[in-house]
């Protein structure tokens, strides 16, 4: 090589090496440019590669340092002298990435039309590699529009906008995953938000820890706007627990009361690892349904004051009396529960449906109950069964009348993991949401810190998943299982940043990305959102923060 | 042609060297330095041993200064052995010059018997080291011994007469990383030589 030419500045700088080896199975090896170090590339990085006539996709899943002279490891070279070290690096030692090609665009015009199509061969030997630049996130993940929301930006490229199809991304169920304190409840609030934003589904969401409906703090115990702040006249909150919503200074749009009468067996199934309940005790209730009839057996359950009463009742069921005893022991707990009430519920299914008919969102706030998981398993498990028997009622209806076709509702459930666990998960209504799909216009999102904990077939139905952080080998397997090119993303997954990135996937993104999570909780990001609800003022905003335009 | 710098005359040439006898005792160019020689085409070689001896092989020097106080003040005492000693360079054939291009590969004819040997100019020599393609040439010549020597040196005069010298080093460097892969203790060595 010429040295004039050598030293010309390359025209672009974005180039990272050439292809020199690879599979369609492992990816392709990238052998970097001498003047492109390691260290300037990360894990998750978008890439670009040029092949004659194709333009390949991918994301930097492995780096490595490689040698010419095997040697070296053994005997390094001098390098406390600056010459050598420049002379060595990036001749003799240099770096090599391992770039997963995810998706294909031809450069012919008709091609262009259909958009990326997944990678079905690799590119041939010394294409150019390149970061991929904002153009190339656009063509992939399409611009910021009706129904595509701005979600994040891909790792290290912060001028580039990843955008998630909205309108593909609730027609299945999705995931949001991540340890704790990895920005979980800040990536669901924004995938709700953008659900409310583009109008594409009503939603219902059990909102465990009162985070979403009104305001919600960060880790730094900043406040942040809820989503009825956001859309005051779109979403409306409910409340099991009046007075904790009030010393917060929500006032919640209803009150939800259930009745005796409400409970079914099916619910009591789904608390039977929650309240330590034994498989007979569980089963007993089914019994005790039979014979008290439907809507009495809980309240004439729990109103047995034992004694001979309690020993005949066994007999005539045929149950242990022990077991008996104990399930009568775990739901006298209810007792204490005030959104229960032995005289009758208010029909707040009803009240739900109603609102989500008229096109609003639905956050119900658990209260101080948010820290009774049996509480918050018991309520959410309830109120979703009879939610979806009038969604499949409906979605009939629109079997018929294809203009009745009910509004997509998406569930929002926390804890996922206690709902859809292997033993409970056929039992439960969100194991049988998340089996059907969108058959009846409802699906869920499910966000858990432990998914290794969620049933494997219902993990591998969920659509698309939005991982933040994890580091448990078996949370990892179980995210990825099913995913092509899992063993790659693995090591993406796992050294993702503890903060504010996550790894996107699945079937409402054309391939898997790390992004960096738009921000949310500042008056910009407040303002980027551009919503234009009545009751949201940015500059009021920007006002409260600054103080008064002079 | 440039006289002042003209060295001598091949007195002996193959397509892989030649041997230069020097018009003047003593009066010869560095290892490591580009010299040209011939017309049509010019050929290009660079300096890998000097010698001084007899002219004659039969006839081997003897001390001749047992009463003298200086060294120089033996061959004022003997003048004759300015015409008897000789100066000899020998040269490796790494390229030549057709037109206007030049190409560093094997040359397909040795130099012709008392073709002028000159020594390159700087201008000349930063024309020919923009390009090292002739490196191989002398890492794998089979009749250089101490051929490090000689490259590191060209090296080291090339440097000096590009703009970066030092931009200009971490390209060779590079250039020879490259010619040298397996061969690190080498490498290293080599380009210890060239960073001092």
């Amino acid at each position: 090589m010429n040295y004039e030419i050598n030293n010309q500045p390359y025209e672009d700088t974005n180039i990272l090496g050439m292809v020199v080896s690879g599979s369609l199975n492992n990816g392709v090896e990238v052998k970097l440019k001498p003047e492109k170090s390691v260290s300037e590339i990360k894990v998750g990085r978008y890439v670009s590669i040029e092949a004659e006539s194709l333009k390949f996709f991918g994301v930097v899943t492995d780096i490595e340092l490689g040698a010419t002279d095997q040697t070296l490891r053994v005997n390094p070279p001098e390098i406390s002298n600056p010459f050598i070290a420049k002379v060595i690096s990036g001749s003799t030692a240099y770096g090599v990435i391992q770039v997963e090609p995810m998706l294909i665009l031809s450069q012919d015009e008709l091609d262009l039309i259909d958009g990326p199509q997944p990678a079905k061969t690799i590119p041939p030997h010394f294409s150019k590699v390149s970061f991929a630049s904002d153009k190339d996130v656009e063509t992939v993940f399409g611009l910021e529009s009706n129904t595509n929301f701005w979600l994040g930006n891909p790792l290290d490229m912060d001028t580039a906008k990843l955008c998630l199809n909205i309108e593909e991304f609730i027609k299945r169920s999705n995931g949001v995953f991540g340890k704790s304190g990895t920005g979980k409840t800040f990536l669901t609030r924004l995938l709700l938000l953008g659900i409310i934003q583009r109008g594409v589904a009503s939603q219902l969401v059990f909102d465990m820890q009162s985070e979403y409906g009104w305001k919600g703090f960060s880790e730094e115990s900043k406040e942040v706007k809820g989503l009825k702040q956001m859309f005051s006249s779109k979403v409306a909150i409910f409340s099991l627990d009046e007075e904790s919503s009030k010393r917060r200074g929500v006032n919640p749009d209803y009150v939800v009361r259930i009745g005796y009468e409400d409970i079914e067996p099916g619910d009591i199934a789904v608390l039977k690892e929650t309240l330590n309940l034994s498989e007979v005790a569980a089963d007993a209730a089914y019994s005790l349904e039979r014979f008290y009839g439907s809507n009495k057996w809980f309240k004439e359950f729990l109103s047995l004051s034992g004694g001979d009463e309690f020993i005949e009742l066994a007999r005539s069921l045929n149950i242990n009396q022990a077991a008996l005893s104990s399930l009568k022991n775990r739901l006298s707990r209810f007792k204490r529960f005030d959104f229960i009430d032995q005289s009758g519920g208010n029909d707040s299914v009803t009240q739900i449906l109603s609102y989500l008919d008229r096109g609003m969102h639905v956050v119900l706030e658990f209260g101080r109950y948010g820290s009774d998981l049996a509480a918050y398993m018991l309520v959410a498990n309830l109120l979703t069964r009879r939610i979806y028997a009038r969604y499949a009622i409906l979605a009939e209806k629109a079997l018929g009348d294809p203009t009745q076709q009910p509004t997509p509702l998406v569930i929002t459930i926390e804890e996922a993991h206690k709902f859809l666990s292997p033993d409970i998960a056929s039992q439960t209504i969100f194991g049988t949401i998340a089996r059907e799909m969108r058959k009846h216009n409802v699906t869920l999102l499910v966000v858990d810190q432990r998914p290794s904990g969620i049933d494997d077939e219902i993990m591998s139905q969920l659509g698309t998943k939005i991982t933040c952080l994890l580091d448990n080998e078996k949370d990892l397997d179980s995210v990825l299982t099913g995913v092509s090119g899992n063993r790659k993303l693995r090591s993406v997954l796992s050294r993702l940043e503890s903060k504010q990135q996550a790894l996107i996937f699945g079937h409402a993104v054309p391939m898997p990305m790390v992004i960096k999570v738009r921000d949310y909780g500042t008056a910009t990001s407040y303002g980027d959102f551009q919503i234009e609800d009545t009751k949201f003022n940015f500059d009021e905003d920007n006002e409260d923060l600054f103080g008064k335009k002079l | 042609m440039n006289i002042n710098k003209r060295i001598g005359e091949v007195v002996e040439s193959s397509s892989l060297q030649f041997t230069v006898q020097c018009y003047d005792l003593y009066k010869s160019p560095n290892i490591g330095t580009l010299v040209k020689c011939g017309s049509d085409p010019q050929l290009f070689g660079i300096v890998y041993d000097v010698s001084n001896k007899s002219m004659d092989p039969a006839r081997r020097p003897v001390p001749r200064g047992r009463n003298e106080n200086k060294e120089e003040e033996v061959y004022l005492s003997n003048p004759q052995l300015n015409r008897l000693l000789i100066t000899e360079v020998n040269c490796v054939l790494v390229g030549y010059q057709s037109v206007d291009e030049i190409n560093q590969s094997p040359v397909s004819l040795p130099p012709m018997i008392h073709s002028f040997v000159i020594e390159c100019s700087d201008e000349e020599l930063k024309r020919f080291s923009s390009c090292l393609d002739f490196l191989p040439l002398l890492l794998e010549s089979p009749v250089l011994n101490s051929i490090d020597e000689v490259i590191s040196s060209f090296l080291i005069k090339s440097s000096r007469v590009h703009d970066d010298s030092s931009r200009f080093l971490i390209y060779a460097g590079k250039e020879l990383a490259f010619n040298l892969s397996g061969q690190l203790i080498r490498l290293n060595n080599l380009l210890k030589r060239i960073s001092k």
